[in-house]
């Protein structure tokens, strides 16, 4: 697959650039029957492959009223062997059901031959990994006939063999296999401080061009360790401040764009995740005041 | 229903008997249902979140083959008696050193 | 790098007593070790909560701290060959058959095998059972030959234990966990008729009943070989209280050609 047949379709389609939330079991209820005021939401596909059952019929009932969106955790992209042939077929039939307006995957690897490690793991960004991840994604992306949306990791090790930064990584894969980026910027402020270089500098130096979609999300502070803070990718917990200001210093490079709020373990209630998207669609709106009032200053 | 009525009536008449009985009762439970299973299974659920703190929870050895397990059930499965009597006395599983 | 390194990284992850893996490092010069022990956390706790969340009455009855040391054992030696963690557990029961520190607990595995029946059924595709009514168009030596057609979603456990009775007292949290000592054997039938999975006790031979059924024998059949293995046999007990569990979605009469589905009345 190459480029042009992707680059008139990086935008977001029917996910409108406003504040969305991860959609899981917990919250069907307060989604169903209040019918929330909320702009988009996001599942992961994995967990609607099952055959039938209530899991589908209310994934059905909230496509029927919002715009959704799907983010895999299951494709190993950067895996050394090619994405599963029955597993991408699930997917397909998924994506033709459900008709979600994104389809995002991760920059890691969760397959090695038989098993499958239920965790994203980390790739040296050298010239091998480079070419097996655009080939993968070409296969994706061609068997699903659609475009898909490639997110920077969080990441807790790097490797040796390293030649290219993450975001030369990104930007050379968007470029050869015409996929799409989603920023996470938690995942930028996570891997920042456990790896020690300038979030600030990784945002104004993203490619901001190929960007469909970002995630915000909350993580921990990992306590074991003394030489030097470790933060874990926990999607447990409130967006934290650094987190919303590299947000903010995102959109102001990227315009308007959908903003998911990530959280996926210690479920809060509805009206907590609620309120984090509302101080993310109030970052949305300066920015849309910012850009129709000053459009002089916009470079 | 006894068994000796059921050789009478044959398969045929149990069929019958069974198809009156059930068109009484199944038009029961529908309205309540879609409530009653709200957020029920979120069972082996898929998640792109790493657990949090506890880098040593999957770092430790745990061997059963060994002689290093010394844990004890010590949930409700004490309240249950089984045939023989036999209730929830329960304790380490003492093995040979290997 | 090596194309296989990766293999090595999975089989490092996946053994605590193993050495790091070639080539990685932590960035701003934290130990190493630490830095990977989050990816083997990951995997073990992750893997080990998607057994917490399928089997709970099994926790419960063994407690928090035995169950996540148990579920360990089985991540090590089990790891999930589809990235669908819906359908990760499968093999559980098999694997506490086995388990030495569970030998006293010998309703355990039994109990899982009702767990691992439950969630199939919750994700099973979807159908209708008939309506009863459309059985009486059948002359009494079709009804003999009669062959069943089961729902994706109806799911058998037959066990010497009483497990639906411990499962209904640790399910919820409100139940006690007491059972009653002198409950015997229990097979169960599970289905999901509409949105919930309706979970029932069967009468006496009704599992051997359903079993034969499931496996294609024809009605007159599975009656005589249920009614073979216990005297006490109710058919038509039986009968009524399958084709109201929603478990049957269709039937056919051999060398009729004839095969209904789904049949409405009227129709």
């Amino acid at each position: 697959m190459t480029r042009s047949s992707f680059e008139d379709d990086t935008s977001p389609g029917p996910i409108p650039a406003c504040a969305g939330v991860g959609l899981r079991a917990t919250h069907y209820r307060d989604v169903l029957e209040n019918s929330p005021d909320m702009g988009w939401f996001e599942v992961h596909p994995e967990n609607y492959m099952g055959d039938g059952g209530p899991p589908h019929r209310y994934l059905t009932a909230i496509r029927e009223r919002y715009p959704l969106s799907m983010h895999g955790v299951g494709l190993s992209i950067a895996g050394q062997e090619r994405p599963d042939p029955a597993h991408l077929q699930r997917l397909r039939e998924l994506l033709h059901r459900y008709e979600p307006g994104l389809f995002s995957e991760h920059l890691a690897w969760s397959s090695a031959g038989t098993q499958f490690l239920n965790d994203l793991l980390p790739v040296p960004y050298d010239d091998g990994t480079l070419a097996r991840v655009v080939e993968h994604i070409d296969a994706v992306q061609s068997f699903l006939g659609r475009q898909l949306l490639l997110e920077n990791p969080a990441t807790y090790l790097r490797f040796s063999d390293d030649v290219l930064t993450e975001i030369e990584f990104l930007g050379t894969v968007a470029q050869r296999s015409g996929c799409g980026l989603l920023l996470d910027v938690n995942n930028v402020h996570v891997s920042a401080v456990n790896h020690g270089f300038d979030a600030a500098n990784y945002i104004d130096s993203f490619p901001v061009g190929h960007v469909g979609e970002i995630h915000i999300a909350g993580h921990t502070t990992d306590e074991g360790e003394s030489s030097a803070t470790l933060l874990i990718d926990s999607h447990n917990r409130r967006v934290a401040e650094p987190v919303w200001q590299l947000l903010a210093r995102a959109l102001a490079r990227t315009g308007p764009l959908p903003v998911l709020v990530e959280w996926d373990s210690e479920l809060p209630a509805w009206e907590v995740l609620a309120d984090e998207a509302r101080r993310a669609d109030e970052l949305l709106a300066g920015l849309h005041d910012f850009s129709s009032g000053e459009l002089a200053l916009a470079h | 229903m006894s068994a000796s009525k059921i050789s009478t009536a044959g398969v045929a008449g149990a069929l019958a008997l069974a198809i009156s009985g059930a068109a009484l009762t199944t038009q029961t439970a529908h309205a309540a249902d879609m409530e009653k299973c709200y957020g029920v299974s979120e069972a082996g659920k898929n998640d792109c979140a790493a657990g949090p703190g506890t880098t040593c929870a999957g770092s430790s050895v745990i061997d059963w083959q060994g002689n290093a397990w010394k844990l004890v059930p010590a949930g409700t499965c004490e309240s249950i008696e089984v045939e023989g009597g036999r209730t929830g006395s329960l304790k380490a599983l003492d093995r040979d050193l290997p | 790098m090596r194309t296989e390194w990766q293999n090595d990284f999975a089989a490092a992850l996946r053994n605590p007593d193993a050495t790091l893996p070639p080539g990685i490092r932590d960035g701003r010069g934290a130990p190493r070790a630490r830095r990977f022990a989050v990816y083997r956390n990951n995997h073990f706790v992750s893997l080990i909560d998607a057994l917490a969340d399928a089997y709970p009455v099994v926790q419960r009855l063994v407690g928090d701290e035995f169950f996540r040391a148990m579920a360990k054992v089985f991540v090590a030696t089990n790891a999930p060959r589809s990235p669908v963690m819906l359908e990760y557990g499968a093999g559980f029961a098999e694997f506490l058959d086995e388990f030495e520190p569970v030998a006293q607990l010998p309703y355990l595995a039994d109990v899982a095998r009702l767990e691992w029946a439950w969630l199939s059924s919750y994700h099973a595709a979807d159908a209708d059972g008939i309506d009863a009514t459309s059985l009486t168009v059948l002359l009494p030596t079709q009804v003999d030959v009669l062959q069943l057609q089961f729902h994706p979603a109806a799911q058998l456990v037959c066990s010497r234990w009483p497990i639906l009775s411990i499962w209904e007292a640790n399910v919820v949290d409100e139940g006690d966990g007491q059972i009653k000592p002198d409950a015997g054997p229990e097979s169960v039938l599970l289905n999901r008729p509409r949105e919930s999975v309706d979970v029932r006790r069967l009468p006496p031979g009704g599992g051997a009943f359903i079993q034969q059924l499931m496996n294609g024998l024809n009605l007159a059949a599975a009656a005589a070989l249920a009614t073979k293995a216990r005297s006490d046999f109710d058919l038509p007990g039986n009968l009524q209280g399958l084709l109201e569990s929603g478990a049957v979605i269709g039937f056919s009469v051999p060398g009729n050609g004839a095969t209904r589905e789904n049949c409405d009345t009227g129709v």
